[in-house]
């Protein structure tokens, strides 16, 4: 049994030390906000916070973890940042098919917490790890900004 | 933790349950339906129950609260369709907009196949093209239900009313009704047929940017795709097909794969074999530690070498004729004047995979007499049919739960996935998802065809006077509705050639099909067009250049007949400072399209560095859509498939060795990412004609432009995609 802290919560599994916390999210405790895209941390669309450092959890071993803060999309929006760029994402209608985009906005998230005004090769940097396949890119980097300007 | 997978289940279980709906029959609705939360719009969910509600057709559901909800006969994959199918209906009932919610559409061909291509499908950019004028007359028609109840019950004529809103109103006496208060005598009503419809002067939704309905819950994680069912119990499985198309399972050792920790079940079928476990990861451990052997079969040999020897060799055959005007022969031979003014080209376009970012996945339970799917597919109606015939039942034992598709680009027009999940669920106690890993997804996918186009024309003072197309590669449509394919012609593989826009007096387009060996092939987004608009754009431009005029003037002097493009290429010139100075290897491309039935004129700008290497630096696309009925979504669909096309034309190619294909994930099947995005400005001409296609018409156009751009940088006329870096190199031979 493992214990985790997700989203405020204290949850125990039953998982090998060894399971990805992608799919003990998904599979284990029904948190399918987080989404499998690539398992080779490729494409960030199972990107999560860790002590709300982004991570990828399809290759995050659930054994690692041990008491550090997990944070998904489902509560993302309880943070000042996450709220913004949710705002933002649907003020600029970011979002196409949106498979990528709770990856997108947990990356984003990250980004405003440690550069609260980036400019663009900070955005390159944070986001280069997401692949949107809808090619919303241009969008996500405006909503970005949008949120940083928000007070 | 939320259990939200009970909502869709819900939702969709009631669709099932419609009884014999029909476009012009009634019936009142029983309790149930006003229970439905909405599948993924609770915020906008009506709380209380109606006893009665009225649905005067298969897209429109009032309750007596005045809770509209509208059945969405077109699948949501992130073109926005959703909520611009909603404004069309929404529109001729008047509907009060902040209550339409909607709802996926049961797989239920005779009610919601799209009238263009006769099947319950998704595809072709023509959700809007086909439904445009269908769900109008659904809407006009409940909406004239609704004002003939409220007339009845005020005792006066039809005439007097008027609506908006939600609501019937009778301005000589200030008396207003709202929908839901009407939906026991709209009931009563036999709907008109052909009710008159808004003149577009009178829209107050359609041509307005309103807010997606299908967002809200994608920014929060409540969104449910195929891949988030959670049906109680489920299990989960991943699977390995033969590596080789064709290839069956020699022998199994599943000694190691059994020790697996969460490992329940192994699976071995002819063609493949899973694993189902606890998990997902117990599921992808335990097929890592399967030890599988195949027959190859007769594909075991097939190469990316053999796939395009075969297609070059068949490119020198005659095709069938899809059009032929004028005197091609006589202008393109010998007696036809100078042979300094005769050119010819090919071009070559690759293997394509689709790399959804949603992974191919189905969840199945088939029981002795029934079976349920949950699945986010473009057509509906083949996965019903293909998991019917998996598991042994007739349809009417099958119930399919639609989801929202994470990408689909084509690869969902194909039911495979959901006949290889049921085959698999047939063989499991109780429900599975069966998820591909990255590498299953990519190596087994129904890719975009090899083409090979042959083009010649001739140049008689600065104009084409004489052009002929040969498209070689494999008939789609022939496998997909063979009823289109007629006298070997294809009429997907000829799109956008056999009505090529530019004016010229003799033209011959023939379609060749080949197919190629060890490998399917199918539709992928910008389908026919894809190919052809790259052909006829990239051999158009050398032309230019060999008559020795401007991009631009040389195509506009050619579209006199056609002044929808002509402005599309004004406008684009304009937006796109063209003709301004460049810094040294940097270079403009444009394409120039009806596809979809969109004009469209496209500028890409890049700049190509010593090693090869391409950087984009601006795009630009003047879009003649017609009406667009959300102009927010026609530019979010042009940006994304702009973005789309030129990871193609930069990075896309499926390769095969020995049968099998080589790319595997993102890392070696490489996307296009934020830090390589230039600008990428769309600008929509105004227009009142009918709505065109847009979701595959930015793919079609950045492909052509891309290659046209580097050709101004760099002198380098490359006939084949992906971009060969090697050939763009300094010192590079030509």
């Amino acid at each position: 049994m493992i214990n985790l802290s997700i989203n405020g919560k204290m949850a125990t599994v039953d998982a090998p030390a060894d399971m990805p916390l992608l799919w003990v999210l998904r599979d284990l405790l029904g948190l399918t906000g987080t989404k499998f895209g690539c398992g080779i941390a490729q494409c960030g669309a199972c990107t999560v916070h860790l002590d709300g450092m982004p991570v990828r959890s399809c290759l995050l071993p659930v054994g690692t973890i041990g008491a550090r803060a997990i944070t998904t999309i489902e509560s993302i929006g309880l943070t000042p940042n996450g709220a913004k760029l949710q705002k933002a994402w649907l003020e600029l209608e970011v979002i196409q098919c949106g498979y990528c985009q709770s990856g997108q906005m947990m990356s984003a998230t990250a980004l405003l917490d440690e550069i609260p005004h980036p400019e663009d090769p900070d955005i390159d940097a944070a986001m280069a790890g997401n692949i949107c396949r809808c090619g919303t890119y241009v969008r996500i980097r405006e909503a970005i900004k949008r949120a940083a300007s928000e007070a | 933790m939320p259990d939200r997978h009970t909502r869709s289940f819900e939702s969709s279980a009631f669709c099932e349950q419609l009884p014999n709906l029909s476009r012009r029959g009634f019936l009142e609705m029983s309790s149930a339906a006003a229970f439905i939360v909405s599948f993924f719009a609770p915020h906008r969910a009506i709380g209380a129950a109606a006893p009665q509600g009225f649905a005067p057709n298969a897209f429109i559901r009032i309750d007596r609260q005045g809770g509209v909800t509208l059945i969405m006969p077109q699948v949501e994959m992130g073109q926005g369709t959703y909520t611009s199918i909603s404004m069309i209906l929404a529109e001729e009932l008047d509907a009060d907009w902040d209550r339409v919610r909607v709802e996926h559409a049961p797989a239920d061909e005779k009610l919601y196949a799209n009238p263009d291509l006769s099947i319950q499908a998704t595809g072709n950019s023509n959700s809007i093209r086909a439904f445009w004028k269908p769900l109008r007359v659904a809407g006009a028609a409940a909406r004239a239900c609704l004002v003939a109840a409220a007339a009845h019950s005020w005792g006066i004529a039809i005439a007097e009313c008027r609506t908006e809103n939600g609501k019937v109103i009778h301005d000589r006496t200030h008396r207003t009704l709202e929908y839901g208060a009407l939906v026991g005598g709209a009931a009563a009503v036999t709907p008109p047929t052909d009710p008159p419809l808004k003149d577009p002067s009178a829209f107050r939704l359609i041509g307005r940017s309103l807010k997606r309905l299908d967002t809200p819950d994608k920014v929060n994680g409540k969104a449910q795709y195929g891949i988030d069912a959670l049906p109680p119990g489920v299990k989960f499985a991943t699977l390995a097909a033969s590596p080789v198309l064709g290839g069956t399972v020699a022998h199994v050792d599943d000694r190691r794969a059994r020790a697996v920790t969460g490992v329940r079940q192994i699976v071995v079928l002819d063609d493949l074999v899973a694993v189902v476990g606890d998990h997902m990861w117990a599921a992808k451990c335990g097929l890592d530690a399967l030890e599988v052997s195949w027959n190859e079969g007769q594909n075991a040999e097939v190469s990316s070498e053999l796939i395009w020897s075969r297609l070059r060799s068949a490119s020198l055959r005659e095709g069938a004729v899809a059009k032929d005007v004028g005197d091609v022969r006589q202008v393109l031979g010998a007696g036809g004047g100078s042979s300094d003014e005769l050119f010819s080209a090919d071009y070559e376009m690759p293997l394509l995979a689709h790399a959804c970012m949603e992974p191919l996945n189905c969840t199945v339970h088939i029981t002795p007499s029934t079976a349920e799917v949950w699945i986010g597919t473009q057509v509906m109606e083949r996965v019903h049919a293909a998991v019917a015939k998996a598991a042994g039942l007739p349809e009417s034992q099958v119930t399919v739960h639609n989801h929202l598709l994470g990408g689909g680009f084509g690869r969902k027009l194909e039911p495979d996935m959901a006949y290889s999940a049921a085959r698999i669920a047939k063989q499991v106690d109780g429900p599975v998802k069966v998820v591909w890993t990255r590498e299953e997804d990519i190596r087994h996918d129904i890719y975009r065809p090899v083409y090979r186009d042959l083009l010649w024309a001739r140049l008689q003072h600065g104009r084409i006077i004489g052009w002929k197309h040969r498209i070689t590669g494999s008939a789609v449509m022939a496998r997909f509705l063979p009823a289109f394919f007629q006298k070997g012609v294809d009429p997907d593989g000829v799109d956008s050639a056999q009505d090529i826009p530019y004016d010229i007096p003799n033209r011959r387009v023939e379609f060749n099909r080949e197919e190629p060996p060890g490998i399917n092939t199918g539709f992928w987004r910008g389908v026919g067009p894809n190919n052809n608009v790259f052909a006829i754009e990239s051999f158009i431009e050398e032309l230019a250049r060999k008559a020795g005029q401007d991009s631009i003037a040389f195509r506009r002097a050619h579209l006199d007949k056609t002044p929808r493009l002509q402005a599309a290429l004004d406008l684009v010139r304009e937006k796109s400072g063209w003709g301004t100075p460049l810094p040294a290897r940097c270079g403009r491309g444009v394409a120039a399209q009806i596809s979809f039935a969109s004009f469209i004129a496209t500028v890409v700008e890049c700049e190509v560095d010593e090693a090869g290497e391409v950087q984009l630096r601006r795009v630009t696309s003047a879009v003649d859509t017609g009406i667009a009925v959300n102009p927010d979504t026609v530019v979010a669909q042009l940006q994304g498939g702009l973005i789309f096309g030129l990871t193609a034309g930069l990075y896309g190619e499926i390769t095969l060795k020995k049968g099998r294909v080589q790319e595997s994930n993102f890392n070696d099947y490489r996307m296009l990412r934020i830090d390589q995005i230039p600008p990428i400005d769309v600008h929509l001409i105004k227009s009142g004609e009918a709505p065109g296609g847009i979701g595959e018409t930015g793919a079609t156009a950045s492909i052509p432009a891309l290659r046209n751009a580097i050709y101004a940088a760099t002198g380098v006329a490359l006939r084949r995609m992906p971009v060969n870096r090697k050939r763009l190199a300094v010192g590079a031979r030509a």
